[in-house]
């Protein structure tokens, strides 16, 4: 793909353009998060509980008198180490898998590609829910986890695309000129098989999120009081009735968060998307 | 009588047609064939499409692994040997492709497409390579100047001369040339035929050349080769293909070949139908169906093996 005309297919997509700076601003957001955020997340002011959104806290306060927007901005923090460190595993180990699989064909493609269907047999969220409860909950435990039970799609995305690149003529001429199968897999599959990781990967950014803040939400993810938008929301949910703006405001970050993701990563599949025409 | 750079005995290649974990039709793409190379020459190998002449290009260079015989290039048994020893022989051994557009990687500049024979095999520094890289380019009609593009700044005939010039970097002896003109327009076509040509000449080449266009292989070929069906069906020196006598699949191909001439008289073509499956072959001689001659019980019957009729030509017809 040459890099100039996929930049310039990108950019006249308005979505993903959206989804691009909203993705870069929840970036400086979490970075500049020390700087941003008006208090300290986990400072509790016991005068200060249950604020509706006012001028002093402009997104309310929780059940301890803590502020939410500032929990919010740092709980970005969680939600974006988690999206891209277990993603980043996800890929990594698809990647391996698939260039195995479709590489060498035969009992290795076999044997892998099974693996792959039992591993989509589990339903994920309650195999990653039962290995939280044994292992403690921690950041960690979750990025590995999710990283370890999210790279299915990945390893067949990485097969099909070897399966018709490794019967391409340039393969089979570095092929005839010597090249070692290291070679032929860094050098003249991989780089060229990667377009369709890079949406998948954009898109698994925003389950991986989603997957965090539920756990969180049951509080088999990040735990109190590291503030995340799942485990935010679980105070949500116990006052509902009294203090909507506990649970409308986290929701919305991770909408925002998630929807910027797949704009983004859309925009990605059909700037590389050789059937659509500038 | 010179030396024989190449030589098959018996080379087969079946495909299984359902793949390896269920028991399915077998496909016979190349089936016993015979054939030598002698060192120097150009040997050309016609037939229809589907009949197994790029898949016996690459058994010869052990990109495909046989199902049963060898090849031995210069006196190895090409599938018999350790890696290393494999590697060696490439060097010797280069392909050409029919498409230019998919045998260039997409995202390897020139410099680094010509630089990969030299970095593979570990020849020269830096500045060698340099200096070998610009050199082939010339060879092949190109200039330095296009060294930092990438394949698709180029125009067909100009990635066929990139092609040529990665498979002329080693200094090989054999160059398989699968289809290198049918993709080209026929103005490129004589250029690059051309260019072939000159190469030989300059750097002693042998080629295998593998077309669908007998007029095309006619025009550079030392010997010619005849396949149908995965079989060699007629061998022998160009001079004999304007003779009579010929397998009467050749007389079809040979008559098949337009003539720039507008007064001949419109010629219907001599075969009727496609040839026939190659999952199911026909019995006795595979030409047999579509054959104008076959009256015998024996075409029918058994499998007509190549015999010599005069010297240096052969052909596998059971009437000849």
């Amino acid at each position: 793909m040459k890099k100039r005309r996929f930049w310039a297919r990108f950019r006249r997509n308005r979505l993903a353009m959206t989804g691009l700076i909203m993705v870069a601003a929840s970036f400086v957001i979490s970075l500049a998060a020390p700087w941003l955020a008006p208090y300290d997340p986990n400072h509790i002011d016991l005068q200060a509980v249950l604020l509706p959104p006012c001028a002093e806290h402009w997104w309310g306060t929780d059940p301890l008198g803590r502020d939410v927007l500032s929990r919010i901005i740092f709980g970005s923090q969680v939600s974006l180490k988690v999206g891209f460190v277990s993603v980043g595993l996800a890929t990594l180990i698809g990647l391996l898998v698939g260039s195995l699989a479709g590489f060498y064909g035969g009992w290795v493609d076999y044997l892998l590609m099974r693996l792959v269907d039992l591993m989509l047999c589990f339903p994920s969220f309650f195999l990653i829910l039962a290995v939280i409860a044994v292992l403690e909950p921690s950041i960690w435990n979750i990025m590995v986890v999710i990283g370890f039970t999210s790279w299915m799609g990945v390893a067949r995305l990485v097969r099909a695309e070897f399966l018709s690149l490794r019967e391409r003529e340039f393969v089979v001429a570095a092929r005839a000129l010597g090249a070692s199968d290291l070679r032929l897999i860094f050098v003249h599959l991989l780089p060229n098989a990667l377009a369709p990781v890079m949406v998948s990967a954009t898109l698994g950014v925003a389950g991986a999120i989603l997957t965090e803040s539920a756990l969180s939400f049951l509080g088999l993810g990040v735990q109190p009081p590291t503030p995340s938008w799942g485990n935010i929301l679980t105070a949500g949910k116990d006052n509902i009735e009294i203090a909507w703006w506990l649970s409308f405001f986290p929701g919305l970050a991770i909408l925002l968060t998630v929807m910027s993701y797949n704009f983004l990563g859309e925009g990605i599949r059909e700037a590389v998307d050789p059937r659509l025409k500038d | 009588m010179t030396e024989i750079l190449l030589a098959t005995y018996n080379l087969c290649r079946y495909f299984r047609v359902a793949g390896p974990w269920r028991k399915g039709p077998v496909l016979k793409a190349v089936d016993g064939v015979n054939l030598t190379i002698r060192a120097g020459e150009t040997l050309g190998l016609v037939g229809e499409s589907g009949c197994g002449k790029s898949t016996l290009g690459l058994l010869l260079l052990a990109l495909l692994a046989p199902s049963k015989g060898e090849v031995r290039f210069a006196g190895e048994n090409l599938h018999r040997l350790p890696a290393n020893r494999l590697k060696e022989l490439r060097r010797r051994m280069q392909i050409i492709f029919q498409d230019p557009y998919s045998s260039l990687n997409p995202r390897m500049t020139v410099r680094r497409l010509l630089e990969e024979p030299y970095v593979i095999h570990r020849l020269g520094d830096k500045n060698e390579r340099r200096a070998w890289v610009t050199e082939i380019l010339a060879e092949v009609g190109l200039g330095p100047e296009h060294l930092d593009r990438y394949p698709h700044e180029f125009s067909g005939g100009q990635r066929q001369r990139l092609g040529i010039a990665r498979a002329l970097a080693l200094k090989p002896e054999l160059i398989v040339a699968d289809e290198p003109v049918s993709a080209l327009d026929v103005s490129i076509q004589a250029q690059i035929l051309n260019l072939l040509i000159q190469l030989q000449n300059r750097y002693q080449l042998t080629y295998l050349f593998i077309s669908h266009d007998l007029s095309v292989v006619s025009r550079l070929s030392n010997r010619i080769a005849v396949m149908y069906l995965g079989r060699i069906v007629e061998l022998g020196p160009r001079a004999v293909f304007a003779q009579s006598g010929l397998h009467p699949y050749t007389t079809a191909l040979l008559s098949a070949v337009p003539l720039p001439d507008p007064t001949r008289p419109f010629q219907p073509p001599h075969l009727q139908g496609d040839p026939p499956s190659p999952i199911h072959l026909p019995s006795g001689c595979p030409f047999h169906p579509r054959c104008p001659e076959a009256r015998h019980l024996q075409c029918r019957e058994e499998v007509p093996q190549l015999r010599g009729t005069t010297t240096d030509h052969w052909v596998a017809c059971h009437l000849r």
